[in-house]
């Protein structure tokens, strides 16, 4: 046991009111600890404490009985006796009745309230005690906030937990409760007394109790908050949302059924409101009170209900009917909420009412004037256009609330198509099956459009019902309605049948003549898509309907019938897929996807493929052997065509094949992926492929179609990715052997040590066939699309033909070696001749690339000094140039796995940054062929720039997660802080005007290239650079995209905000350089961007930027003449800004 | 300064629905230029708003969201004559009542508008369409005369209510 004196000093300390407020938690901590430890009993802690909890100075009375809350606040998981807890929970329930200590007795009483049972908790009795003694003791709405909040808590507590002892205290309770709650307004205790009384009317639900008996006056408290008007738009600290409380406000109001007779009443006054949000909440609150309160109390409510209901669904905004396709800013607008909520408060309504006897609800909406009125107005005979706005909005309300009654039951359906669909079938001429129907129903643009938008709707709800009743295995086969719909399906399908085909042409109003087409084939669907059991489409209907439809996808090509038409194919598909019906499949095959298949694949028909493939996807992916046959007709198509386009030389349909595979590897692969196929589908493609390369015939077309053949590449690329590492085996393995096989590639050459000797026996890459050449390219592509695990056979031969082919400038063989490099891991570990990485850089670049850059930069150097004019220089500059890329890939595979080979490789590219400059100095003899070789010499140096750019960039071909590279987070930054010093050193100490620009260009993609936030930091260092930068490129059109995107970097440094010391300190020479390039020429982009960032600069510190306000202010001027549009609106802005932030007078 | 709204309920109307200029991709067409046309113009003026005062003591922005020149009506594209070879500009707008006493603080706001949106090398003339306002002459006199306008501009009352106007339309 701890000696009294060794923890008094924390009790003092805590109840010295001086003291900081850590330096109480803290003592708190240390009591606790040793009563947690067993070093001190909780009641030796009460002995010792018993001076401080029953002193006479009432401050430190209530210290002392805080202190004893919060250390058993810290205790809730050590098991405590039950009479220490009876005896602690008396205490502090006697002290309820000390108003000068409350705060410390509520803390306690809580705390002791929350215990768990097998910790100990408080028994019954108690808590019937502490409620008592609350209720009799402490007048909530005077309390302060936080005790207020206290004493919510600790109602909720005990009607949670002790329902049965606290319902002992019967009327008190009720009466005390509404007494504290009353004229609460603090969203945080609100949150709480609705919860409160929502648990109260649980506790006495019958009719004689408490709350029974004070329902008026319970509900008279909570009725003030309706509709909840909150004004916290932000989440505060509180946390609480608007939408929270009303939830909160909604559950305490269908709590109890004897709140009906004072909510019904209330909800339905505030329906009428003229605020939307009263309006939106009281419908959800009816509709919530509705379940709840039960039929037989709603009731005598059912007439005021349904006028009210009428009146908001006859007044739904126009825009907000089912006609108008919905964007989502209109689905969150409030009126289209309204219109939702209305109508789900009337599902609850139908639906509740429908289970009681005589359904008195769906009597009264069907016996409604109004109703029959709207139904005969809206039906008179006219199109959509014709009608006026009022019975537009009228014949929508009548078909949605008709439709919620076809969907609640089978009687309230009986009753609705009975009574209507007969008249409507009237209306647009259609007479029961077998008897003489008119077989000259022509389109003619007058169809009554409200009949026919009735009966659709009409149609489709009753589909809704059957497939619920189906759910829920009803038989509906012999109900009345069904037998009635039965009567009219046939000549009802024979009837939109005839109209939909005669409408496609015509001299009526075109929006009028799509609305009813689409509606027709809406109707069709919905005919031959009832389920089993229900209203059933004969096979020959069904057929008839679907060729019906599809004569609007194959015949005369118009986009706005073509969407509804595909769409309502889908969804047949679809059902027909569900339905096990052999027959009906069959039928579906040959109509729909046998004619879909067979359509020409040509661009230049009048369906542009784009949709014919979207159409093959949407027919397909209804089923699976579906779309294995639109795949297998896919492959053919796209082989027929590539063999067409190479070997044949027809390239006009270039455009096409680029197309199919787009749609290949965006559309057919994921599909494939999803249902497990992608590696069966995909091995055929690249199958397919090699048969190709390996067959006789010889290309016509080669790398002069870069597009398609990129196309190609990018799609083999994707499927070698996705496949597993066994098939990516057998993929490779089959292009090495055809490798092997190639003529041009003996295998032996490759063996001579020197790589110079190889290079000079290898042919180039326009010396071969194009079929070979082409071969290069895609045996690269596969190798870059490999998994890491995959091994490669053959490693250093395949190594040495990718490096001569890179230095032969096949840019994907250097794709492949950085991706190779890159995903190094345990490639080939089964191998014994394994090579480990180290090995590979040594053979692809000390031994190889930098080797032979090393000597082409001299031989380069030597012969400009010398001044021969032969074709060797041209031949190592093209060497250089090719050699720079490959060795940029592999810098760049190397930088992202974060090897420290990447940094040799970037020495060598800075080097040869400076090439003109060394070149000057060694050559100090002047004469005309010194420029020729300045020239080639600023040709590699720029090369060597251009590397910086696929060092850093995202590529989509390669070394992405796509294609399983292997990426160190944050690479770009680490590049970026390690290379910079040393660019920016060499461009302060660069002399040359050429050799300035070149470096410049280079720290242009470094810096564009780079995360932002990266360069922020360093904004200070970079930010004279970039403007030096800016002013340099800007002399030449060629680099305009990289003084955008150096402008992009400035306009980061200027607004990003906190960051704005760089822009301060430098703004003059900032604005003298966006000044300079408001008047870009070559781009538009740059100098709307240069007008934004002189803009953002106007909202710099005022005596900052003062003195540039004239200069700034004459330049924009001048922008508001500019060719562009945009780049004038900008500038209006702009200048507006940096008038205003001096006087109001604007003429300067 | 008038103690009363004149015309205190003014028809609103529903903007039309015009098709939004489409920006074209920037490589199409770099150094092709895009003349100052109708559109441009009326683009430039339909956000200037109306800004009521109840009387001269107290300033109360009425309604608390005034209306555009676009919903009165006030300004349609069809009333407005550009050339930009020519650099002119004639827009003719339509008070709301006969006897507006704002059309003056219209037409100069539509003025100092068109003023800081163009390029100085246009001429700008504003009217009043013919026979829509009692002191018709008067007001294209007075807003068609440079001293007067700049005399106008430089009364701080008369500018704070411009820049009133103006305030939405540079957002």
């Amino acid at each position: 046991m701890a000696k009294a004196s060794s923890w008094v000093r924390h009790v003092e300390s805590f109840v010295d009111s001086s003291r900081s407020s850590e330096q109480q938690k803290a003592s708190i901590n240390a009591i606790a600890e040793l009563v947690k430890n067993d070093l001190l009993t909780i009641e030796g802690l009460v002995r010792e404490l018993e001076l401080y909890l029953t002193t006479n100075d009432s401050v430190i009375r209530a210290r002392g009985i805080l202190l004893l809350a919060e250390v058993l606040a810290q205790l809730h998981s050590k098991p405590l006796h039950h009479a220490s807890i009876h005896f602690l929970i008396g205490f502090f329930t006697s002290r309820l009745a000390d108003w000068q200590a409350l705060h410390g007795a509520l803390v306690g009483c809580l705390v002791l309230l929350r215990r768990k049972k097998d910790v100990g908790m408080v028994m019954g009795n108690d808590a019937r005690t502490l409620a008592h003694s609350c209720l009799e003791n402490v007048q909530i709405q005077s309390l302060a906030l936080h005790d207020r909040k206290l004493c919510f808590e600790l109602f909720r507590c005990l009607l949670d937990m002790h329902p049965e002892d606290v319902a002992t205290l019967g009327e008190d309770l009720v009466h005390g409760i509404c007494a504290a709650i009353d004229q609460e307004k603090d969203p945080r205790c609100l949150m709480d007394a609705f919860h409160i009384v929502r648990n109260l009317a649980r506790l006495y639900p019958e009719p004689s109790g408490p709350v029974g008996g004070y329902a008026s006056e319970l509900f008279e408290v909570l009725s003030c908050y309706f509709p909840v008007h909150f004004t916290h738009l932000k989440v505060d600290d509180t946390g609480i949302l608007r939408e929270d409380l009303s939830e909160a406000l909604m559950h305490a109001f269908c709590a109890s059924p004897f709140f009906e007779e004072f909510a019904i009443p209330l909800l339905l006054d505030k329906l009428s409101s003229s605020l939307h949000l009263a309006k939106l909440d009281s419908l959800k609150y009816l509709g919530s009170c509705i379940l709840w309160y039960g039929a037989n109390r709603m009731s005598k409510h059912a007439k005021k209900l349904w006028f009210s209901l009428k009146d908001v669904i006859f007044h739904f905004p126009r825009n907000s009917s089912i006609l108008v396709p919905k964007s989502i800013e209109e689905k969150d607008s409030l009126s289209y909420q309204i219109a939702e909520e209305a109508l789900k408060c009337l599902r609850a309504a139908i639906s509740q009412f429908s289970n009681s006897d005589d359904d008195p609800f769906s009597s009264l909406i069907i016996n409604d004037e109004d109703i029959e009125m709207s139904f005969l107005s809206g039906t008179e005979g006219r199109s959509y256009e014709c009608m006026s706005e009022e019975s537009q909005r009228k014949i929508i309300a009548v078909g949605s609330i008709l439709c919620e009654l076809v969907k609640a039951s089978g009687p309230c359906c009986n009753r609705v198509i009975k009574i209507f669909f007969p008249q409507l079938m009237n209306m647009l001429g259609i007479t029961i099956n077998g008897s003489h129907s008119p077989s000259d129903m022509t389109y003619n643009g007058r169809l009554n459009f409200g009949a026919l938008y009735l009966s659709v709707e009409l149609l489709s709800s009753c589909r809704d019902l059957a497939v619920a009743a189906q759910d829920s295995s009803e038989f509906i086969l012999h109900s009345e309605w069904c037998s009635l719909l039965q009567g009219f399906s046939t000549s009802l399908a024979h009837s939109f049948g005839l109209l939909l085909q005669s409408c496609s042409s015509g001299d009526v109003n075109e929006k009028t003549r799509v609305r009813d087409a689409s509606f027709l084939v809406k109707g069709l669907q919905i005919l031959v898509t009832f389920p089993k059991n229900s209203l059933q489409a004969s096979t020959a209907s069904f057929e008839d309907i679907l060729t019906i439809i599809m004569s609007i996808i194959v015949g005369n090509f118009e986009k706005s019938l073509w969407k509804p038409a595909l769409e309502a194919l889908f969804q047949i598909g679809l059902f027909v897929g569900k339905s096990h019906d052999p027959e009906k499949r069959r039928s579906y095959e040959i109509i729909v996807l046998e004619k879909i298949l067979s359509l020409p694949w040509v661009d230049d028909s009048m369906i542009p493929l784009g949709l014919r493939l979207e159409a093959l996807y949407s027919i397909g992916s209804t089923a699976v052997e579906f779309m294995l046959r639109v795949i297998q007709e896919l492959e053919r198509v796209i082989f027929s065509s590539f063999i067409k386009i190479y070997v044949v030389g027809e390239i006009k349909d270039g455009k096409t094949l680029i197309q199919l595979f787009d749609f290949y590897s965006s559309q057919v692969l994921p599909w494939c992926k999803r249902t497990e196929r992608f590696e069966e589908v995909g091995m055929r493609f690249v199958q397919c492929v090699w048969n190709q390369i390996e067959s006789d015939a010889d290309f016509k077309i080669g790398f002069g179609e870069k597009d398609i053949s990129d196309a190609l590449m990018m799609t083999t690329k994707l499927v070698v990715s996705g496949c597993r590492v066994e098939k990516q085996v057998l993929i490779v393995q089959k292009a090495y052997s055809i490798l092997l096989s190639k003529k041009f590639f003996p295998p032996e050459q490759l063996a001579f040590p020197s790589v110079e000797e190889s290079l000079r026996l290898m042919p180039c890459l326009n010396q071969l066939s194009r079929k070979d050449a082409l071969f290069v390219s895609l045996f690269a592509s596969v190798l870059l699309a490999l998994n890491p695990k995959t091994p490669i056979p053959d490693t250093s031969l395949i190594l040495r033909f990718l490096m001569l082919y890179l230095l032969k400038g096949c840019s994907s063989a250097a794709q492949a070696l950085g991706s190779l490099l890159n995903k190094w891991s345990s490639h080939d570990t089964t191998e014994p001749t394994a090579f480990i990485l180290e090995e590979a850089i040594e053979l692809i670049l000390d031994k190889g690339l930098l080797e032979i850059i090393d000597d082409a930069l001299k031989i380069c150097s030597v012969d400009a000094g010398q001044s021969s004019s032969s074709d060797s220089c041209l031949n190592e500059t093209q060497l250089l140039t090719h050699g720079l890329v490959g060795l940029s890939w592999i810098g760049k595979g190397l930088l992202m796995r974060g090897h420290e080979k990447a940094e040799k490789v970037i020495r060598l590219l800075l080097k040869c940054l400076l090439l003109p400059d060394n070149m000057k100095t060694t050559s100090s003899g002047e004469n005309i062929s010194v420029e020729s070789g300045q020239d080639k010499h600023i040709l590699v140096a720029r090369s060597a720039a251009d590397a910086f750019h696929v060092l850093l960039c995202d590529s989509e071909d390669c070394l992405n997660k796509k294609f399983h590279a292997t990426v160190r987070p944050l690479y770009q930054q680490r590049f970026f802080s390690a290379v910079m010093p040393a660019m920016l050193s060499s461009i302060k100490d660069c002399k040359s005007q050429t050799t300035r620009g070149i470096l410049y260009r280079a720290f242009g993609h470094i810096v564009s290239d780079t995360p932002l936030a990266a360069v922020i930091t360093e904004s200070r260092k970079v930010v004279s650079f970039i403007l030096d930068a800016l002013s340099v490129l800007s002399l030449e059109s060629q680099s305009k995209e990289m003084v955008y995107g150096l402008l992009l970097v400035l306009s980061g440094i200027i607004t990003v905000e906190n960051e704005k010391e760089a822009a301060m300190e430098n703004a003059p020479i900032i604005i003298s350089c966006l000044i300079g390039l408001i008047s870009y020429p070559h781009m538009m982009l740059v100098r709307e961007t240069a007008v934004q960032c002189l803009m953002a600069m106007s909202e710099l510190p005022h005596a900052r930027i003062y003195p540039l306000r004239p200069q700034v202010l004459r330049a924009v001027s001048r922008a508001l003449d500019d060719i562009k549009r945009p780049v004038r609106l900008e500038a209006a802005r702009c200048r507006q800004a940096w008038a205003s932030i001096a006087s109001r007078s604007l003429h300067c | 300064m008038v103690s009363q709204l004149i015309n205190a309920n003014p028809v609103v109307y529903e903007i039309k629905d015009r098709p939004a200029r489409v920006r074209q991709p920037a490589e199409e067409d770099e150094y092709g230029a895009d003349p100052i046309d109708q559109q441009e113009i009326f683009d430039i003026l339909s956000t200037v708003v109306v800004v009521r005062r109840l009387n001269h003591i107290r300033d109360i922005k009425d309604p608390e969201h005034p209306y555009t020149l676009e919903e009165l009506k006030v300004v349609s594209e069809d009333a407005i004559d550009v050339d930009d070879k020519q650099s002119h500009v004639r827009v003719t707008f339509t008070p709301t009542v006969e006897h507006c006493s704002m059309a003056t603080l219209i037409g100069l706001s539509i003025r100092v508008k068109l003023m800081r949106s163009l390029p100085s090398r246009f001429k700008v003339d504003i009217r009043v369409a013919p026979g829509t306002h009692a002191t018709e002459d008067a007001v294209n006199k007075q807003l068609n005369d440079k001293e007067r306008v700049a005399a106008a501009l430089e009364n701080p009352n008369l500018v704070d209510m411009v820049e009133g106007c103006l305030s939405k339309t540079y957002l």
